[in-house]
């Protein structure tokens, strides 16, 4: 499903991806560990197409289809998820407002019909069930006045409307207490399937204890430095990064 | 067989039309540039107007000789030579296009965007309809239906002739002659407008709007409107058009006078939307507008307005809260791109008891646009326990673009209590993002920030305006973030 060979990428002057190499077959969950500043979000953001960096080398190839020729808008078209480790508040347009929106507006450009409201609103009720977001949030404004936790469970039940084929996760766990870690993976978990791929970004061994991946891969100085299965997680909670940061 | 055989009401259209020298004799009916007595003496007696309302117009024009023109505004722009305007010239004439293939594509291009319907497209635009357009059997029933209840709904024309003693009572009463420079040129000049009156304890039982369009496409640069109601009673009156409107006059000198006595209440609605000049600035109206109203004991007057045309627009609809327990509203929302400047607020005068007044602004500037919030709060020493609220918003969506706020706070009563909130934001690029991460495009994007920034305004408006207002939001923005 995605294929990323030797990626550099620079904000400014600093250089943060410095030649990352990551496979994601389809239908498989993969985590991305590692430091504070080992590149983990820009690598998030990169795939998602936000422009503030630059890629100065490397590719990245998506089903087939160069990733980078393409802007954030078709990226999310062509099957792109990013759950925001801050997810935006957007004072005045309601949550059911913007889903609709962003729906009606990839499957016009895929060239499908509009969503009936009577779909549309099926389609709310079953995936706010997923991550048990009740009425009053969904009728809101985009995340305003929502605490971090509902935020996060917003960027899920999101997810589960959008249907996409690549979701990555940026350090959804952050700022989640119990409950809500376990709200947030049980609605990942139910999307998991053959077709679907996740990328899984975290600082924390206790959300894959949640949402199992199949690869765990560290991340430090824009590179990656080990990849193993998910009994790496553990080694890490363990030993720390430290040990990591020697590697490099 | 042509519809027009049967409606009596198509007839007046058209020969309304030849009156205001759509078709022929364009020429003939073109006073020379210049204004002079004569000038207003010659409008006068084309408009068939009694002694009283010539008399009154030219002791405007004496008064307005008199004053400067002011400068204080937050903008810039070349000043107008008063004797090169002509001051009656069907001053929205159109040529007549035989179909909508020749209007230019641009201006349908935002029609459609905007859903105007063909018909309505084909009314704005000046193209020969076949005459089976709602509207038409519409305006039918609801001249009916206002009639019926005492209602007085007309051009102000008609209303001088027809209506002298209401019209002379209240012209003029609200926004006195001298009030400042363009109300008095207005006073001498005014060509047409609108007059509304609703009798004691009616409620007009629509909103005053898609007769209003209709009755728009006659009237000139320098609109007088009137609008009385009477004790008890309540009307909601919209203005304007969400349709891009070209104009070759460049000034725009409107007045709007509104009289709410006791107990009554006035909505007022305004989507201004005029030719906003070229992206180098060139060309564009001059929209220099003096919107007043009165309000009596317990009496309710509501401004709203979107402005998104027009080169310069400088307007403070404002209410003076002469009768105890009054209230006046104010909300807007302002959009400046290109090179657009808007000075715009308003102006809540308390004078009665347990006033209240709510101001929300919402200013939104692009490009290399200024945009300027100003307003004057005034609690004179008789106001006990007034209150007022103001909340101005700006949102910045460029580098070179410009937000201000001029708050005027005069506060002579000391029970009197006043909230005055304001903020400046950058459209997110945060925010962008995470609606394009979304799957939306660029132009859904700012939409939909947008309209969510401006909603408390919005929702003022009546239904059918919301709609087409926020799809203009949109498109005024359009191409506009960075």
């Amino acid at each position: 499903m995605l294929k990323i060979t030797n990626l550099h990428a620079r904000i400014g002057d600093t250089e943060i991806l410095r030649g990352l190499n990551l496979e994601i077959a389809t239908g498989e969950v993969h985590a991305v560990m590692g430091p504070n500043g080992s590149g983990k979000s820009t690598l998030a953001s990169i795939l998602a197409g936000r422009d503030d960096y630059e890629v100065t080398q490397g590719s990245i190839e998506f089903n087939g289809v160069d990733l980078l020729g393409l802007d954030a808008t078709e990226r999310a078209v062509a099957g792109i998820f990013l759950a925001f480790q801050y997810p935006v508040e957007i004072p005045g347009v309601s949550n059911m407002n913007f889903l609709r929106t962003a729906i009606g507006s990839i499957r016009e450009q895929k060239g499908q019909d509009p969503i009936s409201a009577k779909d549309f609103l099926a389609k709310v009720k079953r995936c706010a069930q997923l991550v048990e977001l009740d009425g009053k949030l969904r009728d809101r404004s985009v995340n305003e006045g929502f605490s971090g936790g509902e935020k996060k469970r917003n960027e899920i039940f999101q997810m589960a409307m959008l249907e996409p084929m690549f979701a990555v996760l940026d350090e959804t766990d952050s700022g989640l207490d119990i409950d809500a870690l376990r709200i947030v993976s049980a609605g990942v978990n139910a999307m998991r399937d053959e077709k679907r791929s996740f990328l899984v970004i975290t600082h924390y061994q206790r959300l894959l204890d949640h949402i199992v991946p199949d690869r765990v891969h560290v991340l430090a100085a824009g590179q990656i430095v080990r990849s193993g299965g998910k009994e790496l997680a553990l080694e890490l909670e363990e030993k720390g990064y430290d040990w990591v940061k020697e590697a490099v | 067989m042509s519809a027009s055989d049967q409606n009596p009401l198509l007839d007046e259209f058209t020969q309304k039309e030849y009156e205001f020298g759509f078709t022929t004799d364009i020429e003939s009916d073109r006073i020379p540039p210049g204004l002079t007595d004569d000038t207003i003496r010659l409008l006068s007696a084309k408009k068939e107007e009694p002694q009283w309302m010539l008399d009154w117009r030219l002791k405007a024009f004496e008064t307005w000789k008199t004053m400067e023109e002011p400068v204080w505004a937050h903008v810039d722009y070349t000043p107008l030579d008063y004797q090169k305007i002509c001051y009656y010239a069907a001053p929205k004439s159109k040529p007549q296009l035989d179909s909508l293939d020749d209007v230019d594509p641009e201006m349908r291009r935002t029609m459609d965007k905007l859903g105007i319907s063909t018909e309505e497209q084909k009314r704005l635009n000046n193209v020969a309809v076949d005459f089976v357009m709602d509207s038409v059997s519409v305006s039918t029933s609801f001249k009916k239906t206002l009639a019926e209840k005492g209602i007085i709904f007309c051009s102000m024309g008609e209303a001088i002739r027809e209506h002298g003693k209401l019209v002379r009572k209240y012209l003029g009463s609200v926004v006195p002659v001298k009030d400042n420079f363009f109300s008095a040129l207005n006073s001498a000049v005014f060509t047409d407008g609108s007059f509304c009156y609703i009798p004691p304890g009616v409620r007009c039982p629509m909103e005053l709007s898609t007769y209003f369009r209709i009755n728009a496409s006659g009237t000139g640069q320098f609109e007088r409107t009137l609008i009385v109601a009477d004790k008890g009673s309540y009307v909601s009156y919209l203005e304007g058009c969400t349709a891009p409107q070209r104009d070759e006059n460049q000034l725009h000198a409107a007045v709007v006078e509104i009289v709410a006595m006791d107990e009554s209440e006035v909505k007022y609605s305004t989507v201004q939307n005029w030719y906003p000049g070229d992206a180098n600035g060139v060309g564009g109206v001059y929209n220099f507008v003096t919107k007043r109203g009165i309000c009596e004991t317990r009496a309710k007057i509501s401004w709203t307005q979107v402005e998104t045309g027009s080169a310069i627009t400088w307007k403070y609809p404002s209410c003076i809260l002469k009768g105890d327990h009054s209230i006046g509203e104010f909300y807007s929302v302002a959009v400046t791109s290109g090179r657009q400047q808007a000075d715009t607020g308003t102006k809540m005068i308390h004078l009665g008891k347990g006033t209240h007044s709510t101001i929300i602004s919402k200013g939104i500037s692009a490009g290399r646009s200024q945009n300027s919030y100003r307003g004057l709060v005034q609690m004179t020493a008789g106001a006990d326990n007034a209150r007022n609220f103001s909340q101005c918003d700006s949102l910045l969506m460029s580098d070179t673009s410009g937000a201000h706020t001029f708050p005027y706070i005069e506060i002579s009563n000391p029970s009197a209590k006043v909230e005055h909130e304001a903020t400046t934001s950058r459209i997110g690029e945060d925010q962008m993002f995470y609606c394009l991460q979304r799957g939306m495009t660029e132009e859904q994007a700012i939409g939909l920030i947008v309209n969510g920034y401006a909603k408390e305004v919005l929702n003022k408006l009546p239904m059918e305006f919301a709609v087409e207002a926020q799809k203009l939001l949109a498109i005024s923005l359009e191409g506009s973030v960075g």
